[in-house]
């Protein structure tokens, strides 16, 4: 490595230090025999039993974790069917369509939550005081069904932003090509367009998973009573004594999202390394491209 | 197709919503919606309740008065019982927020103390049954602070500037800058009020922060010197930091009583008085007390408790005490509650 | 390909759950408690200004902050191989998997006078080096409960979203544009200057946007980290709907003043750049 590398990789290493130093001092003091977060008493591992006994912590991360991954698989195959139709109209109708799309993405994460809290709000009294409540005998409220409406509408964007450009890149002819060659509808889309945009779509899962596992404020205007995302039961938590079992909880998620970041990413490493492999094969000259 | 589609999608979210929110007679379970304050309660109370009756308890919490009233008054129905104070008790009856309690199903109400009784937030009784009460003061530490103060003027001392903590809601906050300068908690003079603020913006660079339940941790590791708060949150953070000392300043202080009603609309209404009925009986309420040192209004939990405490005057004060040096707050007309919060803006947006 | 009708639904759910909320907003604004429309929510506005201020000054630091450390940081990382570039970047994502308040949790417990850094100070003889050379008496650095611990949260929460869009972009510039300027005489500064700079551009815009927005309407950082002494308009505005200051539509209007400054500071800034990023993870 050359001299002149070394600033700038003290730089990077520094940054990578600033981000990762509050994370190494939660998994060190969850192991603490004490309750502070800054004084060292001992190893111990009370907090992670406490924490499997937190019946309200674990719930919220239940929560959390169901509703980020039906908020994710939901806003995809909303966002994925919108953007092939957004990407079939015609350029005025489209450039309308991606700029109201662009909202969420754009407003702040109060506004959107605020909003669509005047929204349940609103809704849930015309509903509740309708004949319709009456005859059904139910009444709405405010609770996860309002809380999945709301991430799906923050996360379908991400969907869209992350397909489009793939199906840019689509040659239009190919799925005409295959329904002259007698495919339907469905199967073409299945066989020809899918495999293509597949990145984007992977791609928007994931990111409309992880706006959904972050997201604070947009939950805790749009939870209503009863249920509680972790978000805002860390939000409560904090504001009251310390409670180490945090501690606990943020090592356990940081190792689990570690890991399978690990396992797919070497996965692709692997395949891309066996693909480069392949290829290299199949030139004539031996080596890969 | 696709109207249906969403509509399908629609139907699921309400689908979710109702059917936790569907009302079971009590003992077939079902489910209660309670909303209290933080660090109110011992939480094994819940499943007590719960393994008695059957009923499901989900719990949250809110850290003030006011902060409660926006919650209910964007989602009325979505708790059964909620514990508010005394003042806030009386502005709900008077916006009709409140559903009026059926006494039969709550027979423990004849354990609470008579002088608790017909309160003046709620003078028929109709509404509330007292949960806790107790008495504000000043918390200090004693390795930080010099002599023995008995002033609200050691909120106010420039010797302990960085080391106080205020509270973070318009009528505490303003309460406390209103007894200082001798004026009523529930003064309607606006004059006495702006005072009251400009006091508290003087304050502002000698506060370290506006905190409510964030004190337990500022006190009890010493980041902070002095703080208001409640007799029965002091002997909490004296069990961890026994440096702590409570006074009831010199100058009058709050007496509160908090109270369990039913918010108007509420799904589960025989469950809520289930509830309500159960944090009244003497095992429930002697569990609590031990957890949170607050005054108990139960005749029968104040015979069995630790006698250091009952006879403990920051605790149960004398009625004379009471009369002579507290006051409850009440609740303010309309437009004097509008100048609070412009006027608690005001002291947030000083530039200080 | 004709599967326009593939939209309808999305359609619809934006017009339910992302065009109604905001025509609420803009009817809450407008209206009294007793429903008569009005102007009142704005003619006190102006009172609210050091709100509007303390928050864009304290997003605009945040912002600026976030492009120091987030552009050198991408354009290093451009230059590494393959498989540093992959797990660089993946560990810049990985704590955005952590909540957002589990990382502000943790700042709470660093910054403050008692915590880790100051101890660390502390034994390392900081201060008693200050001490001596100044003759004070300095037991501590006081971090917490200021408006640099909320610029602080901001930048660590949100620095992510700058590094990511600079990187993607960087990432992209084919190489051959680069070496066409080196064998054209180029040195690396006039390379950075005239070719790297300029392209990406685009990145460091959607950057900005993707930091400036959640700071400027952040709230429960200033809360947690500011000590409550600065009262930011996300605070601001929470406090008219769930906090304690119940007014919804006083709430509405100073959402829509901020929604409306914004808008603008972002349209006034796409002049200079092309809109409609693509965002990418992995």
């Amino acid at each position: 490595m050359s001299r002149r590398r070394i600033p700038s990789r003290v730089f990077s290493v520094l940054v990578y230090l600033f981000l990762y130093a509050p994370i190494v001092l939660l998994i060190i003091f969850s192991f603490n025999a004490g309750r502070s977060n800054r004084i060292w008493e001992g190893f111990s591992l009370q907090w992670y039993l406490e924490l499997f006994h937190n019946a309200r912590l674990l719930g919220a991360l239940r929560t959390t974790v169901v509703l980020s991954l039906i908020a994710a698989l939901m806003s995809t195959v909303l966002g994925t069917a919108a953007a092939i139709g957004f990407y079939s109209m015609r350029r005025r109708a489209r450039g309308v369509c991606l700029a109201v799309n662009n909202v969420p993405l754009t407003n702040a994460d109060i506004i959107t939550g605020v909003s669509m809290m005047l929204l349940f709000v609103f809704a849930i009294d015309l509903f509740n005081g309708s004949p319709l409540s009456a005859a059904l005998g139910l009444r709405w409220r405010m609770g996860f069904g309002t809380l999945l409406i709301a991430h799906i509408t923050f996360d379908a964007p991400y969907v869209i932003l992350s397909v489009m450009p793939r199906l840019r890149g689509l040659d239009p002819n190919i799925y005409e090509a295959a329904q002259d060659l007698g495919a339907t509808g469905w199967y073409a889309f299945r066989k020809v367009i899918l495999p293509e945009i597949l990145p984007g779509v992977l791609n928007g899962v994931i990111i409309a998973f992880t706006m959904s596992i972050d997201d604070f404020v947009i939950s805790y205007f749009t939870k209503g009573s009863g249920v509680t995302t972790l978000a805002v039961e860390i939000y409560t938590m904090v504001k009251k004594p310390v409670t180490p079992e945090i501690n606990a909880l943020s090592t356990l998620m940081f190792t689990v999202v570690f890991l399978l970041l690990l396992v797919v990413n070497v996965r692709q490493a692997r395949q891309e390394a066996a693909a480069t492999r392949q290829k290299a094969a199949l030139t004539p000259d031996g080596k890969a491209r | 197709m696709a109207a249906a589609v969403v509509c399908g999608l629609c139907l699921t979210g309400c689908g979710g919503g109702a059917s936790s929110g569907v009302a079971a007679a009590p003992g077939s379970g079902g489910v209660v919606n309670v909303f209290n304050w933080g660090v109110y309660i011992d939480e094994s109370v819940l499943d007590d309740f719960t393994q008695q009756t059957g009923i499901k308890v989900n719990y949250d919490t809110f850290e003030s008065n006011e902060s409660m009233y926006g919650v209910l008054k964007n989602d009325g129905a979505s708790y059964d019982v909620v514990i508010p104070s005394d003042y806030m008790i009386s502005r709900m009856i008077e916006e009709d927020m409140l559903e009026p309690l059926d006494f039969s199903n709550i027979p423990n109400f004849s354990d609470i103390d008579p002088s608790l009784q017909n309160p003046t937030y709620d003078p028929e009784n109709l509404y509330s049954v007292p949960y806790m009460w107790g008495v504000l003061g000043v918390i200090y530490n004693t390795t930080m602070v010099k002599g023995t103060p008995d002033s609200w003027g050691l909120l106010f001392d420039q010797d302990y500037a960085g080391q106080i903590l205020m509270f973070n809601n318009s009528r505490d906050g303003m309460g406390v800058a209103l007894k200082y300068l001798g004026s009523s908690y529930n003064t309607t003079d606006e004059a006495e009020i702006r005072a009251a603020t400009d006091l508290l913006i003087q304050q502002r660079p000698l506060v370290q922060s506006y905190v409510m339940d964030e004190v337990f941790e500022k006190m009890q590791s010493g980041s902070a010197a002095v703080c208001s708060y409640y007799y029965g949150d002091y002997r909490t953070m004296a069990d961890v930091n026994p440096d702590l000392a409570f006074y009831v300043p010199r100058e009058g202080s709050n007496l509160y009583v908090d109270a369990m009603c039913i918010p108007k609309g509420a799904e589960n209404k025989a469950n809520a008085e289930a509830f309500i009925n159960f944090m009244c009986s003497t095992e429930a309420g002697l569990k609590n007390c031990e957890e949170t040192w607050y005054s108990t209004p139960l005749l029968s939990v104040r015979e069995q408790l630790d006698p250091e405490l009952t006879g403990n005057p920051d605790a149960y004060p004398s009625s004379d005490f009471l009369t002579e040096r507290c006051e409850v707050y009440q609740n303010l007309p309309q437009d004097i509650l509008a100048l609070y919060d412009s006027e608690w803006t005001r002291l947030m947006l000083a530039s200080n | 390909m004709k599967n326009k009708s593939l939209s309808i639904p999305y359609v619809v759910w934006m017009a339910f759950f992302v065009v109604a909320p905001l025509v609420l907003i803009v009817a809450y604004a407008f209206t009294a408690r007793d429903g008569s429309v009005t102007l009142d929510n704005f003619n006190n506005m102006g009172v609210y200004f050091p709100a509007f201020y303390n928050s864009f000054a304290l997003a605009a630091a945040a912002t600026l902050l976030c492009i120091l450390i987030g552009y050198p940081l991408a354009y290093f990382v451009s230059k590494e191989s393959l498989l540093v570039r992959k797990v660089a970047m993946m560990l810049i994502m990985l704590p955005m998997w952590m909540n957002f308040l589990l990382r502000t949790y943790a700042w709470m417990s660093l910054l403050d006078d008692n915590g880790l850094i100051n101890q660390f100070l502390r034994t390392v003889g900081v201060f008693d080096l200050v001490n001596a050379l100044s003759g004070g008496n300095m037991t501590c650095l006081h971090m917490i409960n200021t408006q640099g611990a909320i610029v602080l949260g901001m930048v660590y929460n949100f620095l992510p979203f700058m590094i990511m869009p600079i990187f993607s972009v960087i990432d992209k510039i084919d190489p051959r544009v680069i070496e066409a300027a080196q064998d054209l005489g180029a040195d690396n500064a006039m390379v950075f200057r005239k070719v790297v700079f300029p392209l990406s551009l685009p990145g460091v815009l959607s950057g900005v946007t993707m930091v400036f927005i959640p700071s400027v309407s952040t709230f429960a950082l200033s809360r947690l980290l500011g000590g409550g002494k600065t009262l930011l308009l996300g605070d601001l505005i929470e406090m008219q709907f769930l906090g304690n200051a119940y007014n919804p539509h006083l709430g509405s209007a100073i959402a829509l003043v901020m929604m409306v400054i914004v808008l603008v500071c972002m349209a006034v800034m796409n002049r200079f750049g092309e809109g409609e990023e693509g965002v990418s993870v992995l």
